[in-house]
């Protein structure tokens, strides 16, 4: 069949298997040959591809055990972070970490080891995951954690499934005051601004800008800076306080067919002026809105990458160390800006410190991270490898989760010696190298 | 809280529906043949859901055990929902009356046990909801699957003649007529994915139909003018067609 991800490029042809359960799945793990997991497909590029066997994690969508006490649940690896929160929210129950999308699935969000918008408090999500169950070449099923077989552990928390197959995860929830996020919007007029703003507010839990890549000059990085908590009961507006983990529900809108490629830019656009240069104070407090309307605001547009058109799209992102990030980000919006090719709207996140293990590739580093769509055009990859110059001169490295086109040279000098850390763990789990998707072969890792 | 009883509870659209029915404040009786399985979805609908779940040994080829069955249930159950089918071989049950007759009981004789006690309780009680999924296929017959669709079409027909006798009574009886849906049922099969409701999507008609309490659902909705032509193709054409 065919198959594709987010980005909708590649498109290629394989063959795609749900195992109805455990026994089933593990049957085809140990059926041999090349093969790779695959959760949602939210991945942006061919991470979660493979042109032999893609196995979907789909239908172990189990949840097992849930400790009120603790709140570790413990879910089949197919279970998404939508289901989570639908089951959890209105008990008083969040996610430790969410990316910008609840329609990922615990293995995927494990896999690419993601970040939300409080990686500079929280940092990753494995670090909120009490244990793994995975399936090995070498070692069969196999549990581990950060105590037990731990090495195993870091090195496939990140690992883009190369180590091996997630069946079940045990994830520690956190407890919440109410299903609302007090939400703090800054308007910044240019990249010093919106650094000093991160900075600032770095004792909100919540922080994440929207950059206008088209700017250049003084008007250079000018931003829209969002920080937020979730609000306590009491600060909710009357009619939520009854109710204070029943926010409205979103309404969902889906974008029947492929549009032409300009609609979204102009779109965002919109969007992006009608408050920036609306009449909002350039510090707005206290607007109280849904936990989906502030981690989720694109998932109400169901197949929202089918704005982009047939021809697919691409997300950048990469990672720039702090000390490099103020040069290395005005450079590189500048030669975006020039280009004329970059999406209007990017996202801006300050990272915090991210915890670092032998043979781990998780992406986050202390520093700034910037991501953006690019619809792909023939202009599109001489630029992006411009880019990535730029990027490995600052000593930063990329997310292989948006990743679709980038070379094995550009990994390797980005990830350093952590790579080959990583490399040896998965020699050692995964000998005949089984486990490859057509990133780890463009990429040279197998 | 209510508690319904769900047959077949461990096919994909029936777990589907049963979390949705849950979520719509429902205890569950989840009975079918594989006890494991139920369990695992017992568990998962409960923490899902929060209400309480339980699971019951239930099989439709033994009707001689439904009295007993029923008996033990029939105190807390103030709804019966009965997801339970098989497509089975159409070709093999050409030729094998076996085969012929696995489809015919699982489909509509060995559940009108089951279904008649439920009613009689219900109807002495002076309410109950009994709510069938059944299939377009027993709509008209068709050559690739006409075994299947015959019982179907008698079970159709059995709850439409329940729902006369008991509307007086206070008790509600929906037929659920699904099209294609992406089940363990259909996963072999190359449906229309355009004509293809998934699991979830089914379970909402469902519990929408309770809710209002319709009387005979098509899933998704447009099946009802589907079916509604393929009804009147002239039998002269409809024979000569490949379907
Ligand atoms: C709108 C949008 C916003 C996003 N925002 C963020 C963000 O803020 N932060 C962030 O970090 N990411 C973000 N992402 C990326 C997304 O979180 C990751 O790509 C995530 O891994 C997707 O999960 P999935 O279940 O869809 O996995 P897939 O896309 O199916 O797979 C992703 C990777 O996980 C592997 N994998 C999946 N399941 C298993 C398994 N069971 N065992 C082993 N390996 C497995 C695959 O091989 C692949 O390498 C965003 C994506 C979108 C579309
Ligand atoms: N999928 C479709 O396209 C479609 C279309 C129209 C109608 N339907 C109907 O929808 C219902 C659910 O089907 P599904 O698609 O979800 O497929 P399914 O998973 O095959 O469901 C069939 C269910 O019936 C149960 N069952 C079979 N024989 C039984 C018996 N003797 N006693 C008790 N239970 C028995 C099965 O239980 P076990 O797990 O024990 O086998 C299973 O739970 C069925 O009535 C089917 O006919 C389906």
């Amino acid at each position: 069949m065919k198959l594709t991800s987010w980005g909708k490029y590649p498109l290629i042809e394989t063959t795609l298997a749900s195992p109805a359960n455990e026994a089933l799945a593990l049957a085809a793990l140990e059926g041999g040959g090349a093969l790779i997991g695959r959760g949602l497909g939210r991945s942006y590029g061919d991470s979660a591809l493979n042109d032999h066997l893609v196995l979907s994690s789909l239908r172990l969508n189990f949840i097992e055990s849930f400790d009120e006490e603790s709140g570790v649940l413990v879910a089949g690896a197919g279970v998404s972070l939508a289901e989570i929160l639908d089951a959890f929210v209105p008990r008083g129950w969040f996610l430790p970490v969410t990316p910008g999308t609840k329609f990922v699935s615990l293995g995927g969000a494990v896999a690419s080891d993601v970040h939300g918008k409080d990686h500079h408090v929280a940092a990753t999500f494995s670090r909120h995951v009490e244990w793994l169950d995975l399936w090995t070449p070498a070692t069969g099923l196999i549990r581990c954690s950060d105590t037990e077989n731990s090495d195993i552990f870091h090195a496939t928390a990140g690992a883009h499934g190369l180590t091996g197959f997630i069946l079940r995860v045990a994830l520690r929830l956190q407890k919440i005051p109410s299903a609302f996020i007090k939400q703090k919007m800054v308007k910044t007029g240019n990249l010093d601004a919106i650094m000093d703003t991160f900075e600032r507010y770095a004792g909100l839990p919540f922080t994440v800008a929207w950059i206008d890549c088209l700017q250049s000059g003084k008007g250079l990085g000018r931003s829209i800076f969002m920080g937020g908590s979730f609000a306590e009961k009491e600060e909710l507006p009357a009619r939520y306080r009854l109710r204070p983990y029943q926010p409205p529900s979103p309404k969902a809108l889906a974008v029947p067919f492929d549009f032409p490629s300009f609609a979204l830019n102009s779109f965002s656009v919109k969007a992006f002026n009608a408050f920036y240069y609306g009449k909002a104070p350039k510090e707005l407090k206290k607007s109280i809105v849904s936990y989906n309307s502030f981690f989720y605001p694109l998932d109400s547009i169901h197949n929202w990458n089918r704005i982009y058109g047939r021809r697919g799209f691409t997300q950048y992102q990469f990672v720039l160390p702090k000390e490099t990030s103020v040069f290395g980000l005005a450079d590189i919006l500048k030669t975006i800006a020039e280009s004329g090719q970059g999406s209007f709207l990017a996202v801006l996140k300050l990272f915090g410190k991210q915890p670092v293990f032998d043979g781990n590739i998780s992406f986050p580093m202390r520093g700034y991270t910037l991501a953006l769509d690019f619809p792909i055009t023939k202009k599109l990859f001489p630029l992006l490898d411009r880019l990535d110059a730029m990027v490995l001169e600052c000593g930063g490295r990329h997310y292989l989760t948006k990743d679709a086109r980038m070379s094995g040279e550009v990994l390797r000098r980005g990830y350093g010696p952590a790579l080959g850390d990583f490399l040896a763990i998965k020699k050692r789990l995964d000998p005949e190298g089984r486990f490859v998707s057509l990133q780890a072969r463009r990429l040279g890792l197998v | 809280m209510a508690t319904m009883l769900i047959l077949g509870a461990a096919s994909d659209i029936a777990r589907a529906t049963a979390l949705a029915f849950a979520n719509d404040g429902w205890d569950l009786i989840l009975a079918g043949r594989q006890p494991e399985i139920l369990d695992k979805i017992a568990t998962d609908i409960a923490l899902r859901s929060g209400r309480r779940v339980k699971t019951a040994h239930f099989d439709a080829l033994r009707s001689e055990e439904h009295a007993v069955f029923w008996q033990g249930a029939e105190e807390e159950v103030s709804a019966l929902f009965c997801a339970v089918g098989l497509l089975g071989d159409q070709e093999k049950a050409q030729a094998d009356m076996d085969q012929a007759t696995a489809i015919l009981q699982t489909n509509f004789t060995g559940l009108l046990p089951i279904l008649s006690l439920a009613a009689n309780t219900f109807e002495k009680r002076g309410r109950g909801l009994i709510i069938a999924i059944s299939s377009v296929a027993g709509d008209r017959g068709r050559a690739s699957n006409y075994f299947y669709g015959s019982a179907k079409a008698g079970l159709t027909a059995f709850l439409s003649g329940l729902r006369n006798r008991l509307a007086k009574k206070g008790v509600d009886v929906i037929t659920v007529k699904p099209g294609f849906v992406a089940t363990a049922m259909t996963a072999d099969m190359a449906l229309p994915i355009k004509l293809t409701a998934t699991p979830k999507q089914v379970a909402t008609d469902i519990v929408k139909a309770a809710r209002k309490k319709h009387d005979v659902i098509y899933s998704r909705w447009f099946w009802r003018y589907i079916m509604l032509i393929v009804d009147h193709i002239p039998e002269k054409i409809f024979k000569k067609l490949k379907l």
